[in-house]
């Protein structure tokens, strides 16, 4: 298909690099330089949607960001992309989209019969239409919204693209490269100061690009190319195009997508599609510049009916007509440059003014152009229903509530201008407090919450001289309190068409005995008796109107409908706009891509994967891994066929007959030092350690001021003023909170450090009956028998060479020792183990089978200790001091901490002796009860006992204290299991401790 | 996401700082008898007041320090930040 719309010259498009692409199946040409909508245009293709609610054909309207219709579904490398405005995607060689919320297709749309049911489809119809009957909802409501909205469908397979975010700070982050972006930017980059210069679109320049002015000897695109090219080849200057300043944040925190491969066939090699910039600027100038305002009449959403600064800029930039039968509509001097520029290029437009007798500069040229002008005319209504055929039109009398005879004029497209609404988005959510301009009929920002300073026409101010002179001076004046340098340029002179004001008019009633439909919000199809309706029935505040019609709630953010909108409540409440009040402008300005907020932080990647310095050995030795916070460690070793169960049991058999080694690594560990140290350790542990002896340690617990178990850990004094904590791998970063926070505020007056040093050194706990021959065997100088170091020992030994650190503390009951060395020898002092231990034979074990052994001596861990529980709970009052003060020790003494039936951790063993209690499982005296039946605790832990060879849980319930002996029931209804139990002590295995003291 | 400016450090972004509550707050001292009324005060209740409010943060992936910002809950400006041995 050629294209018959493109002019023969002309725009900024490269005519030698023909691009070919698809748009719902059919195939095209365009130029590079081109958006999919300029080239679909410049094929005459205006049908490229349906509307949201009633599925009314839909074409172009905007040519940017303003547009409201043209969303389609890209396809890209063989990877979706939904949502996508084809006024912003540029075309690249091959680019295949398609129309979204269409079915089955867009010529044929069968939810277009609900433009003919309009009746139930008004104003709030998911309220109304979808409430009953209830049952209807899955079946069919439901599945049918689903089918019939959105813009477009997201793809359910893994993204392949690359996504980034930077950090980034600036003097000056300046959001538009239009005149007043420009004008400033180079102001303040002539102070020295730090800038960064976003463009939305490709292309810099805004409304020079499209604009009829002369800045200095130049044009205004000439001079915005100079400008660009300058600030580009400034080392302060950062200029970024396809970058769209979504979101403003507290405390002068942006944030910016860029578009770095979108305009790409594919995304090169090493490259991100898109890039997320959060910017921390010290001023932030936004010049983001207006949009052109509606004029409302009937069947305005007709394809063919589209702002009149769109056409301007498919002309000048895209050398393309939107039409070559233009009817221009329009209550300002805007709608005139557009129709100068049809002329300009052999077009004759009719322009319809709805103002009795304007006069200016810019009309008298089109006057003397012979440029057909009726004043005093409006557009009733389009008529055509995939594209525009013809108008509707009529003189409109001088108060603007009756028209005239109505006649018919043939025309290809309706170029719009309702006026000017500036950008005001960034400004709001920033928290300025906009105010309303009565002389342009729009909000303008007013008082800044943070530092933001609006230009140009986002100010409200439309002379392009006026907006130099103002950027140039604010540019200066904000960079220069940065810099402390200034380095005025002279602000050039300009050369533009004088207009005259415009009128205030902007909807077209509706003749006798016609009800068009009159839109207001495009996108979200919200018409003008829509609003009529929700007023009708008692709705008031804008915000509510908004979320009652859907007015405004589209992914454009009510660019195009806002006002509108407003005029019309406030016409028919009687009270002026600023009253009615516009609604809350929220981040993102334009949507963004799910990935590109992501980032990298996706998968593997979505947190730190921490390793211990034996991770490679775990590895090749068949370690299967489990996630402890952010570290792997090694849940159990496979040997052969063996599952986690049969594995885990090997391994903590091995354990209680042999000995076992463990990676202990993760383990929290804290160095403390200091002369207050011990009298420190004594405030923060309930038990007392005044008099713990040098090379001793000691097993300690550590509340909250609540009185609740924080963590619990052995804590060893290495010299006088020195000390090694160690804490739960879980609860390491906590518990170092907490030291600084007592030690930096609570008691300042205490001389003692303390600091991390979790990956200053590798652990490896050696357990088990044999676990002494191996340690003797690894220290051959030192004396480990019971005598020389015994339970609760420490001393310091030479290992083949490496410093070692030997604790002899238990975890599971058995004999055992933890032997650290420094992180680097960590690996050499494991092969070490492995290697000696082998006679004993040793077996490394991981955290299942260090489960079963703590579980069945009846050790508690992160599973009672699970912040709802205080020592008593866990059988750990013995270690509560009554003598001194510590934290949390006067919560202790609350009442239901002190109730004689108080919960306790207690054992549990299935009657049958063979099925396992499943974790989480309520404890209840009769299964058969009526429900809610009384819960006497929960199941905290379970394992497969391997001293007994019979399933053993650890539970905290009630009165636990006294319920050993008793005969009750384990419910899991989550696994639909009914298991009668008996409550035994906790302490399964070895009740007297005898064995880690052998 | 908040600019606070650490005494220690200088400015940082609010993700290298975590919460730790009203400033004001004073543990009762150690060895004292304290009413239960008292006691519940220090540990459960907080105020929630609508503008400056003097909050802990401590600088948790900087110089680890506990610091005091008097921060306006409504509006997030920050007025002052201070060492944990100041007072306002
Ligand atoms: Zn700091």
């Amino acid at each position: 298909m050629s294209e018959k719309f493109r002019l023969d010259k002309g725009g900024l498009i490269n005519r030698n690099k023909k691009i070919s692409f698809k748009f719902n199946g059919k195939k095209y040409f365009g130029y590079a330089g081109d958006t999919l909508a300029s080239a679909l245009l410049a094929n005459g293709v205006h049908l490229v949607g349906r509307s949201f609610k009633y599925h009314r054909p839909r074409g172009f309207f905007g040519a940017g960001v303003d547009e409201p219709y043209a969303i389609v579904q890209m396809n890209r490398n063989n990877e979706v992309d939904p949502n996508v405005r084809a006024t912003e995607q540029e075309l690249f060689e091959g680019l295949e989209a398609k129309s979204v919320n269409c079915w089955p297709n867009v010529d044929f749309d069968i939810g277009a019969i609900n433009n003919f049911l309009g009746k139930f489809f008004p104003a709030g119809f998911y309220y109304k239409t979808f409430m009953w009957p209830k049952s209807f909802w899955y079946n069919l409501y439901e599945p049918i919204i689903r089918k019939a909205a959105g813009f477009g469908a997201a793809s359910i397979k893994h993204d392949k693209e690359k996504y980034e975010h930077k950090y980034e700070y600036c003097d000056l982050l300046i959001t538009g490269s239009g005149p007043s972006g420009l004008a400033s930017a180079y102001a303040a980059a002539q102070n020295g100061a730090k800038v960064i210069l976003a463009e939305d679109k490709s292309r810099f320049g805004g409304s020079l690009l499209t604009s009829d002015v002369t800045i200095g000897n130049q044009s205004g695109q000439e001079w915005a190319e100079k400008i660009i090219s300058e600030l580009k080849s400034m080392p302060n200057v950062v200029v970024k195009n396809r970058s769209q300043v979504f979101g403003y944040y507290d405390h002068n925190m942006l944030v910016m997508s860029e578009r770095i491969s979108d305009h790409l066939p594919k995304t090169e090699k090493y490259s991100p599609k898109q890039r997320l910039w959060y910017i921390r600027a010290k001023e932030v100038i936004i010049s983001s510049g207006s949009i052109e305002r509606p004029l409302v009449f009937g069947n305005n959403d007709t394809p063919g009916v589209m702002l009149s600064s769109a056409a301007k800029e498919y002309l000048k930039v895209y050398g393309v007509l939107v039409g070559k039968k233009p009817l221009i509509f329009t209550n300002n001097d805007s709608g005139y440059e557009t129709a100068i520029e049809f002329k300009k290029n052999g077009i004759d437009p009719v322009v319809l003014d709805t103002r009795k007798d304007p006069n200016s500069e810019i009309i008298k040229e089109a006057k003397d152009l012979n440029i057909n002008i009726k004043s005093s005319y409006v557009v009733v209504a389009a008529k055509g229903y995939k594209k525009v055929k013809s108008a509707d039109i009529a003189k409109i009398s001088d108060d603007k509530k009756n028209i005239s005879t109505i006649e018919n004029i043939k025309c290809d497209c309706i170029c719009v201008s309702g006026f000017w609404t500036p950008t005001i988005h960034l400004a709001s959510q920033s928290g300025n407090k906009t105010k309303f301009n009565e002389e342009i009929d729009a909000f303008v920002p007013s008082q800044s919450k943070q530092k933001e300073t609006t230009l140009g026409s986002a100010n409200g101010i439309f002379t392009l001289e006026e907006t130099l002179k103002t950027s140039f001076e604010k540019g200066n004046e904000l960079s220069k309190q940065i810099t402390n340098k200034e380095n005025k340029v002279t602000v050039p002179t300009v050369v533009e068409k004088k207009s005259s004001n415009h009128d205030k008019f902007w909807c077209v009633p509706l003749p006798e005995g016609k009800n068009y439909k009159r839109f207001l919000d495009f996108q979200n199809d919200v018409a003008v008796s829509d609003i009529q309706l929700a007023l009708r029935e008692g709705y008031r505040s804008i915000e509510h109107v908004k979320r009652y019609t859907t007015l405004g709630m589209a992914t454009d953010q009510g660019r195009t409908s806002n006002l509108n909108g407003l005029q019309l409540v406030s016409d028919i409440e009687n009270k002026v706009v600023p009253q009615v009040g516009h609604t809350t402008f929220r981040p993102p300005f334009s949507p963004v891509s799910i990935g590109a907020i992501v980032g990298r932080e996706i998968g593997k990647h979505s947190k730190p994967t921490r390793k211990s310095p034996m991770h490679y050995w775990h590895e090749k030795n068949n370690a299967v891994f489990v996630d402890a916070g952010v570290w792997l460690r090694p849940r159990y070793y496979k040997q052969g066929s063996e599952n986690l169960f049969e594995a885990s049991k090997r391994e903590a058999k091995n354990v209680r007959r042999n000995v076992g080694v463990c990676d202990v690594t993760t383990l929290g560990k804290i160095d403390i030092k200091g002369p207050d140290s011990a009298e420190f350790l004594n405030r923060v542990y309930t038990n007392a350690w005044l008099k713990l002896p040098i090379g001793k340690a000691r097993y300690g617990v550590m509340l909250r001021e609540d009185g609740i178990v924080m963590d619990d850990g052995t804590t060893t004094r290495i010299s006088e003023n020195h000390y090694h904590m160690t804490t739960t791998t879980a609860q390491a970063a906590n518990v170092l909170s907490h030291l600084e926070y007592y030690l930096q505020l609570v008691w300042p007056e205490l001389n003692v450090n303390v600091v991390s040093s979790t990956e200053q050194w590798a652990g490896a706990a050696i357990a088990g009956p044999k676990s002494r021959d191996v340690l003797q065997k690894l220290f051959p100088d030192l004396d480990v028998s019971n005598e020389g170091l015994p339970f609760m020992g420490y001393m310091e030994g030479d290992l083949f060479g490496v410093n070692a650190k030997i604790y002899r503390i238990s975890f599971s009951g058995e004999l055992a020792y933890e032997v650290n060395v420094e992180s680097d020898n960590g690996n050499y002092m494991w092969e070490k183990i492995i290697e000696i231990g082998k006679e004993f034979n040793i077996q490394p074990y991981g955290t299942e089978a260090l489960s079963t052994l703590r579980i069945e001596m009846g050790h508690v861990a992160g599973s009672e200790l699970d912040g709802r529980t205080i020592p008593y709970d866990n059988s750990l009052e013995g270690l509560v001091s009554k003598k001194k003060d510590f934290i949390g020790k006067r919560s202790l003494s609350k009442k239901a901490y002190v109730a004689p039936d108080r919960q306790k951790v207690v054992g549990v063993i299935p009657l049958d002796k063979k099925t396992s209690i499943p974790e989480g499982s309520y404890i209840v005296k009769d299964a058969k009860a009526k429900l809610p039946n009384p819960k006497l605790g929960h199941v905290s832990a379970s394992c497969w006992s391997v001293e007994y060879d019979n399933p053993f849980s650890l539970a905290i319930i009630k009165d636990g204290k006294n319920m050993i002996g008793q005969k009750l029931f384990a419910l899991s209804p989550l696994k639909n299991k009914t298991i009668p139990i008996e409550i035994v002590s906790s302490h399964y295995v070895d009740p007297k401790g005898e064995r880690v003291r052998s | 996401m908040l600019y606070i400016k650490c005494p220690h450090c200088g400015l940082r972004s609010q993700n290298e700082f975590s919460y730790g509550g009203d400033a004001t707050v004073k543990r009762p001292e150690l060895n004292k008898e304290v009413s239960d009324r008292d006691w519940d005060n220090f540990v459960y209740l907080r105020k929630s007041p609508i503008g400056k409010h003097l909050e802990l943060w401590q600088h948790i992936s900087g110089c680890r320090q506990w610091i005091k910002v008097e921060r306006d809950t409504l509006t997030h400006e920050i007025f002052k930040t201070l060492k944990a041995n100041e007072e306002v």
